[in-house]
């Protein structure tokens, strides 16, 4: 902790005199702002583009903009001329608005993450065999990065990948993989759950290739033989439930979060 | 300037072995051509345009000759018999074919010329295209001495809008910004299609089609914006796939500067058959010899999926073989733009030291070539503060070993295609960094006995020890055990095999023959 000194800003902190779990203690958790240096002082910080020449009157309409977003005292602190008639502006200003973090509820995949060993004897436990998952980059998508940190052996952010774990049997068909061979392989190995990565999001395009494998496991009705899990840098649980997937995975996610998944989802359907 | 020691003998034996692996890869495909190889050939004699379903001609010619078992004599032979016999010049010709009006076996059957006036005609009119590309060639060399392409580390940035005229834009921007080179990414996928998309293209899925029209869109483009600012801006565009030598031809007929062309990309990370591959690879070389086409090879991809520690040692191993490859398509060493990666784990201690070692080893073992040095992706976490940094020390790696084509890391990988000012932001940090420390090289040395050193040593011991075992079985069961980024690829397997055939004893390439007669005598 610094002195007290650097807390001249705010009157209020001067009569507590306890630690700083005391001081957090003062916010209030209906009435959440950002943080800029200050509690509820509602900073937040900018950057964007727009498609006008730089000059003062850019600076103008960043700040109009931002006015019009409903932030009050704005700043522009950078202005920069990107040529061609483009001018890239980096701003400050306060929000307003203050969110009540007590109401806030987020749909998560996962009740439990477990470690390897956990998870493991867990699958031993509850299911006694293999769990069986095939993965795939489908449609045109040639990024495998996030495919391979779960599912290959040397796994992701010092955990191991699915390969590694003797209670998974995988198969990782890599990139490019059409939903049609997916599925193929799924039935031929009979597989428990399929592992779909999607990377390339441009115009939507991984919603579309992700709708297609729920619409075919459908038209041959066997949507319900497999776990339908899929992971990305643009998917949240949320979007893979609205598309007809059992649990979706967001950037930072490590295999034993998809193995717990799997594994305790597994062992519910089965018992 | 700062050198490592590096020892002389191991790497003789490197290019030794990579000359065995060459062999055997000739071995290995002699006797046979492609598709796509003789496609090019009809483009590069002339044949353009589309039938109503918007199948390129060069195909529609192609799978006729292959349906009448006619192929097997080459594409150009074939093409000058029609031409023949039907009194053509080649653009009626092509629209007759694409109207459906001629079936070109049926009109080779009414040849009555014979094989050494066609093999006659066909080579002179091969001389007359192949003046056309020396020409371009001379353009852009005149160009490049009126407007400087730049000082090295040339700036390469990407744009992959999907619609050319909104590429066209930000390259445009991007040049005035101070970016070297633009390359427009493709259409994702647009590797797997066997033939090349038609005219300018407003849609496309985490990139731009490359087509002849789209080439000489963005052509026209950079050169008018680098009159204005006085600067030769190169365009690159994406020479791989299942038209590898087709985009080839497309880049020399449209002045392309540089070409992203790899012997084994397509191998390993398209799962495109072996054969149809080293074919195609080799005739898309020449073609960029002849064009002064600057290739940039991928092994910065092995790092993707490999680890670049333990993996080093396969990078340079693979520009071992690429440098020799391309050396056989009678590509010089300026024109070979070997790729590597800035990669390594940024939580590691002295990481760091390892990228310099990396770099400045490959700096030394390919003295001559234009570098092609590639940003971190990898350890790129959404987290733009620390990606901006993490892009500061790549730049700063690639200005003390003086890499050539520094392909610039964005902020915002990881999350999107980079965004105008994304672009703006990477090109001031490198442009910081290098003026900032562009002679640092100079003042520094590599301490005898140190980390980098030591690094060095062992990568390039390791990468001897990988080439010599790689040419005791050679390439193909390399390739199929899984020495290159952890991927195995069968010999026989892979997408585009039923492109390959073989030539009969009258084949003839009257371009690959006329290329490689010109550039030896060089």
């Amino acid at each position: 902790m610094r002195d007290s000194g650097s807390d001249n800003r705010s009157g209020r902190k001067k009569k507590i005199s306890g630690g700083w779990q005391e001081k957090s203690a003062d916010v209030d958790l209906k009435l959440v702002r950002p943080y800029g240096d200050t509690l509820n002082d509602g900073q937040i910080q900018l950057s964007f583009t727009l498609p006008v020449p730089a000059g003062p009157e850019a600076r103008a309409a960043g700040c109009t903009l931002l006015e019009k977003l409903g932030l009050k005292e704005v700043e522009v602190v950078h202005l920069r001329d990107l040529g061609e008639g483009f001018t890239f502006l980096i701003a400050y200003g306060r929000c307003p608005l203050s969110v009540d973090f007590t109401g806030i509820e987020v749909a998560q995949a996962t009740t439990k993450t477990m470690s390897f060993q956990e998870i493991n004897s867990f699958i031993d436990k509850h299911i006694g065999r293999q769990i069986r998952v095939v993965g795939a980059c489908t449609g045109t998508d040639a990024h495998t990065v996030g495919l391979d940190a779960i599912m290959n052996m040397k796994g992701y952010a010092g955990e191991y990948g699915l390969e590694r774990y003797p209670g998974f049997a995988t198969w990782n068909l890599g990139s490019q993989v059409s939903n049609e061979r997916l599925i193929s392989k799924a039935v031929e190995v009979q597989a428990d759950a399929l592992l779909v990565s999607q990377v390339v999001t441009q115009k939507n395009v991984h919603v579309k290739n992700l709708t297609e494998l729920v619409e075919l496991l459908e038209a041959e009705s066997i949507r319900d033989e497999f776990l339908l899990v899929v992971g990305g840098p643009r998917l949240s649980h949320e979007l893979a439930l609205e598309l007809g997937f059992d649990a979706g995975f967001g950037p930072g996610t490590t295999p034993p979060q998809v193995a717990s998944f799997l594994a305790q989802e597994l062992a519910e359907r089965e018992n | 300037m700062a050198e490592l020691v590096v020892d002389e003998e191991l790497v003789t034996d490197c290019r030794q072995a990579a000359a065995e692996i060459a062999d055997g890869v000739d071995k290995f495909i002699s006797g046979l051509t492609t598709t796509s190889v003789e496609r090019t050939v009809l483009r590069l004699l002339g044949v353009n345009g589309v039938d109503e379903e918007e199948v390129p001609v060069p195909n529609i010619m192609v799978r006729q000759l292959r349906e009448a078992e006619l192929l097997k004599e080459g594409s150009a032979h074939n093409l000058g018999r029609a031409l023949l016999a039907g009194n053509y010049e080649i653009d009626e010709l092509a629209g007759a074919v694409a109207r459906g009006e001629v079936y070109l076996p049926d009109l080779i059957k009414k040849c009555r010329t014979s094989r050494e006036e066609v093999s006659s005609f066909v080579r002179e009119l091969t001389e007359k295209k192949a003046r056309k590309i020396k020409e371009i060639r001379q353009e852009r060399e005149d160009l490049k001495q009126k407007l400087s392409p730049g000082s090295r580390p040339w700036l390469y940035v990407i744009v992959a809008t999907g619609n050319i005229y909104e590429d066209v834009r930000q390259a445009r921007t991007a040049a005035r910004q101070g970016a070297d080179i633009i390359a427009v990414i493709r259409s994702t996928a647009q590797s797997l299609l066997d033939y090349v998309p038609y005219g300018p293209t407003t849609e496309g899925f985490g990139g731009t089609y490359a087509t002849k029209e789209n080439f000489r869109i963005m052509r026209e483009a950079l050169d008018e914006v680098g009159q204005e600012i006085g600067r030769y801006i190169q365009l690159v565009n994406y020479c791989s796939g299942l038209c590898m030598p087709e985009i080839a031809a497309l880049g020399a007929l449209e002045r392309l500067d540089m070409m992203l062309n790899d012997a084994m990309y397509g191998i390993l990370f398209r799962d495109i058959n072996m054969k149809r591959t080293f074919i195609d690879q080799y005739f898309s070389r020449l073609i960029n010899a002849y064009a002064g086409i600057i290739i940039n090879t991928g092994e910065d991809n092995y790092l993707t999926t490999a680890d670049s520690l333990e993996e080093a040692h396969a990078v340079v191993a693979s520009q071992f073989i690429n440098e020799e490859l391309a050396r056989r398509s009678s590509l010089p060493p300026e024109l070979i733009g070997l790729g590597h990666a800035f990669e390594i784990d940024p939580e590691l201690e002295d990481g760091f030291l390892l990228e310099l070692a990396q770099a400045q080893l490959i700096r030394q073992l390919f003295p001559e070539a234009p570098l092609k040095y590639m940003p971190p992706t990898r350890y790129m976490t959404g987290d733009i503060f620390k990606g901006h940094l993490q892009d500061g020390m790549f730049n700063l790696a690639s200005i003390i070993t003086g890499q050539g084509i520094q392909l610039l890391g964005m902020l915002t990988e990881a999350i999107h295609t980079p965004f105008i000012q994304d672009r703006a932001l990477s090109l001031d940090n490198a442009r910081y960094i290098f003026n900032n420390c562009r002679n640092l090289g100079q003042e520094l040395e590599f301490k005898s006995g140190g980390k980098i050193q030591a690094r060095a040593d062992q990568v390039l011991a390791e990468t001897a020890e990988m080439l010599e075992k790689i040419a005791e079985m050679d390439l193909m069961q390399s390739l199929e055990e899984g020495f290159f980024a952890g991927i195995k690829r069968s010999r026989n397997g892979g997408k585009g095999s039923e492109g390959v055939l073989a030539c009969s004893r009258y084949y003839y390439n009257p371009f690959a023959d006329l290329f490689r007669k010109e550039l030896s005598s060089q």
